[in-house]
């Protein structure tokens, strides 16, 4: 049996189950295995294979995670932490930003500019943010955006439209970056949001103080269908009153450096939030680089009999907390996709007017500019869908439907416009040379990805 | 601040509109979508309490005569105090939205809210606003060799002394035949291109203009589509709107700044008419045993819940263009552009929408028995009057690439 299955082809190298080899392929299966062997290293016939030496561009490489520094316990675990209220409703329809959002725009999109779209396709290569890069994030105020004021953030109500429009400025830099640079912020927000006193105070000054820690927001699971409201991941009750964690997460942002996770368990049937400091034992980070966003150094996490205290519980038991989570996520994923859009439509309106066929710029042709059009139309409707949930959230009103049919959105539109900017390129949209194959490769996480960042 | 739910202060006049459409509007729709060219008697009791409204401030300015216009230094003023206005325009796309919901032959049909009292509103001047104030005026534009190309049009004036005559043939005049004036356009000077285009004033009775027939139609069926001659028809030089000099410079931007007002009017339509599709396609689900969970992936989801997932999503973007288009209107922000865009989007998901909704109500969609086939139909005009999809594309297009007419054709 064992034999048989080692003959057949299928559930590797993305071949079918279904599918089974006939003598011919047999043969050539046997043929390609000689070709991999080492037999014809060691008689001389090639080259000496490059010692395989590990990077996050590998797939499946694995470590451990890295030492977390020792946050000090602080605060009371009884008590609520600080929250800031909802932003005024005005009931008034209007697209203007306020000053203030108006301001952090400005100063992100210079960043985005001047310092992500540069970095952008070397990041791409690495699969990982240059530390100068992340660190221009840092001076910026990127981790303090949701924190509230009176925790040393800058926060003074609800700012997740602030975090839309910040999420839609970077990625028009780049999406990659934007998400390893949004990360740790995603985890300051939501300790500002549900964390207790004690959970505030010992994480938040880590946050607020300069010396950021990588942290990461890990609800996605590498499994087909998955449904974040149901993870596969469990925590179970200990007798001392913490929790033992089980399971794998993808799409952790950074995890190799990340010094604090906030991970998606299902407890007693209700999805919830748990804080796990890197250090703690039963950790293991595996390189995970997936078709974009590869600037966010996309990495595994496997839990494996991890225990964690009762304190480590962020926000309620019952679902509600985590339910909340995924929309947040769900909205900057979107705000994403609307900058990575606008990078494209910015980026193909001058080529098409410079690129020249049958002796005339191809924007003069109906078909490439209905192309354009239909951009610019299908991502400012994106854009008014974005708000509108950003905007639900900020003021405290729910959120589902409207988050839901923005994601809709985002995911369908984002990707067909990062595939009609490579069309509209031609040749030059299929090579590295132009930025819009690495956005074609990004939009299509939108949709797939939940988690990793969040308003 | 940005918000993107509806105006608070227009959640009466939605609400009103809604309930007009719902117990006087969806009694008589399938009425007269079979009684064809039937006069839907109703509409006079309904015009009458809508001009009432109006005149008790209830109505917000809404309706085919608010659009567009507004005292600019009013404006102004009230933009510098609470930063931003929700005014007549919003209110016009809201209350037309919901109408639609209602039925769109219908409210095509609804006296003095013709597209041609949107055109006065528009571009008429203080003296002739207030000679109009009341007519019901249908739009005359498209001739029988003529439609997106406006600039066209053989239709021609003739200053003759103080009047001008107009000769020519106008088609699919909305209301043409109900309409007790015609706002026609015709050229001054056929060889001085389109800014010779003026747009003129004809009441009904006027000698030399006669309606010649109706035409019998896919979809809404309860406006009356006409085919007017005129011949001869002499109307006092007055009636022209806006400014009779021919400036080449500024060529058809008068005409056009019509469409700028009235084309999120028609958006709306399509929204409104989409909606209704989706609440009903959404509660016959629900009588199935289907409902969309928002939180779920829609993929982990029934499909049929997936596909109106998918069209809810498309209807809130077309939407929520449509409400930037009048809000831009609302703070005098050109919005050309914006007028476009949601035109094209309302368009295209107006009939994708109600549509994909017969598609998923099976053979009830289909059938006479429900509205859903009716809706299917009547959305399909949505995205040709006004200017068709690919007009509107041709518009975006030029704007975002920064090109002319004559660069992208």
């Amino acid at each position: 049996m064992s034999l048989l299955n080692a003959l057949r082809p299928g559930g590797r190298h993305g071949v079918p189950t279904s599918e089974s080899r006939d003598p011919i392929g047999l043969v050539v299966a046997g043929l390609n295995r000689l070709a991999q062997s080492d037999v014809l290293d060691r008689v001389g016939l090639r080259k000496q294979a490059e010692q395989a030496v590990f990077t996050v561009t590998r797939t499946g490489f694995r470590s451990v995670t890295t030492a977390s520094r020792t946050f000090a316990r602080a605060g009371s675990a009884g008590r609520p932490g600080s929250r800031v209220p909802s932003s005024p409703r005005t009931g008034v329809f209007d697209l203007t930003p306020t000053e203030d959002e108006q301001m952090l725009v400005d100063l992100v999109s210079e960043y985005a500019a001047e310092v992500l779209r540069p970095s952008a396709s070397e990041a791409d290569e690495a699969c990982e943010a240059p530390e100068p890069v992340l660190k221009a994030g840092l001076e910026i105020g990127l981790p303090v955006l949701g924190v509230p004021e009176v925790l040393g953030g800058i926060s003074e109500e609800r700012s997740a439209m602030a975090g839309a429009l910040v999420a839609e400025a970077l990625a028009h830099g780049d999406m990659g970056l934007a998400v390893a640079a949004l990360a740790p912020g995603s985890v300051a927000t939501a300790l500002g949001l549900w964390g207790t006193e004690a959970q505030q105070q010992t994480y938040l000054p880590s946050f607020t103080d300069g010396d950021v820690p990588a942290a990461a927001l890990a609800l996605t699971e590498p499994t087909v269908l998955f449904d974040v409201l149901s993870p596969a991941t469990t925590a179970v009750r200990q007798a001392d009153g913490g929790y033992r964690l089980d399971g794998l997460k993808s799409a952790v942002v950074r995890g190799a450096q990340a010094e604090l996770f906030v991970v998606g368990a299902e407890l007693d049937g209700s999805p919830c939030l748990f804080l796990v400091e890197s250090s703690t034992s039963g950790l293991t980070i595996e390189s995970d680089p997936a078709m974009g966003v590869r600037a966010a150094s996309l990495t595994r996490l496997h839990l494996d009999g991890v225990t964690v205290p009762a304190e480590a519980l962020l926000g309620e038991a019952d679902g509600s907390t985590y339910t909340e989570c995924v929309r947040l996520s769900r909205i900057a994923w979107c705000a994403l996709a609307v900058g990575t859009s606008q990078a494209v439509l910015d980026y193909v309106t001058p080529y098409v007017k410079g690129r020249e066929a049958f002796g005339e710029p191809i924007a003069h042709r109906q078909s490439v500019a209905f192309m354009v059009a239909n951009i610019a139309i299908e991502l400012q409707a994106m854009r008014l869908l974005t708000y509108k949930a950003a905007g639900h959230v900020a003021a405290g009103k729910d959120a589902a439907r409207s988050t839901a049919l923005a994601r809709k959105a985002c995911a369908d539109k984002g990707m067909q416009i990062g595939l009609d900017g490579v069309q509209l390129l031609g040749g030059h949209g299929f090579v590295k040379e132009h930025p819009v194959e690495r956005w074609y490769r990004d939009l299509r996480a939108v949709g797939v990805m939940e988690g990793s960042v969040m308003i | 601040m940005i918000n993107l739910d509806e105006p608070k202060k227009f959640r009466p006049l939605v609400s009103q509109a809604h309930q007009v459409a719902m117990n006087m509007l969806r009694p008589v729709s399938r009425t007269y979508d079979k009684g064809e060219h039937e006069y839907p008697r109703e509409l006079d009791m309904l015009a009458s309490m809508i001009d009432g409204l109006s005149e008790s401030g209830a109505a917000e300015g809404a309706g085919a005569n608010g659009v567009g216009r507004g005292d600019d230094a009013k404006a102004k003023e009230r933009s510098q105090a609470s930063g931003t206005k929700n005014g007549a325009n919003l209110a016009s796309v809201l209350s037309i939205a919901e109408m639609c919901w209602g039925d769109v032959g219908l409210l095509l049909s609804m006296p003095r809210q013709g597209l041609g009292n949107s055109a006065i509103a528009s571009v008429a001047n203080d003296e002739q606003l207030e000679r109009f104030a009341g007519v019901w005026a249908g739009m005359a534009i498209t001739e029988p060799g003529t439609g997106s190309d406006s600039a066209n049009i053989r239709t021609t004036a003739r200053l003759d002394g103080d009047e001008y005559v107009i000769d020519g043939e106008k088609i699919y005049v909305t209301a043409g035949d109900r309409a007790d004036h015609i706002v026609v356009w015709a050229s001054l000077d056929r060889d001085l291109g389109r800014a010779a285009i003026k747009s003129f004033v004809v009441p009904k009775g006027t000698p030399g203009m006669r309606v010649d027939r109706l035409e019998h139609k896919l979809g809404i069926k309860a406006s009356d589509t006409a085919t007017i001659i005129f011949e001869g028809c002499r109307v006092p030089a007055a009636n022209l709107l806006g400014s009779p000099e021919v400036d080449s410079k500024q060529g058809f931007a008068g005409a056009m700044a019509t469409f700028d007002n009235t084309r999120p009017l028609v958006a709306a339509m399509a929204v409104g008419c989409a909606r209704a599709s989706l609440d009903l396609t959404r509660d016959l689900l629900a009588q199935a045993g289907v409902e969309v969970d928002y939180d779920r992936p829609a993929q982990n989801q029934s499909a049929a819940a997936a596909r109106l997932l998918e069209m809810e999503a498309d209807w809130e973007g077309a939407y929520l263009l449509t409400l930037q288009a009048a809000w831009m209107a609302d703070n005098k922000v050109p919005n050309s552009l914006e007028a476009s865009m949601a035109k094209a989007k309302a368009g295209r998901v107006g009939s994708a929408v109600t549509l994909g909704c017969v598609e998923l109500a099976g053979s009830i969609g289909y059938s006479e028995t429900e509205l859903l086939e009716k809706w299917g139909r009547d959305s399909k005009i949505l995205d040709i009057f006004e200017g068709t999809q690919q007009i509107q594309q041709l518009i975006v297009a030029r704007r975002v690439l920064g090109l002319t007419s004559a660069q992208l054709r």
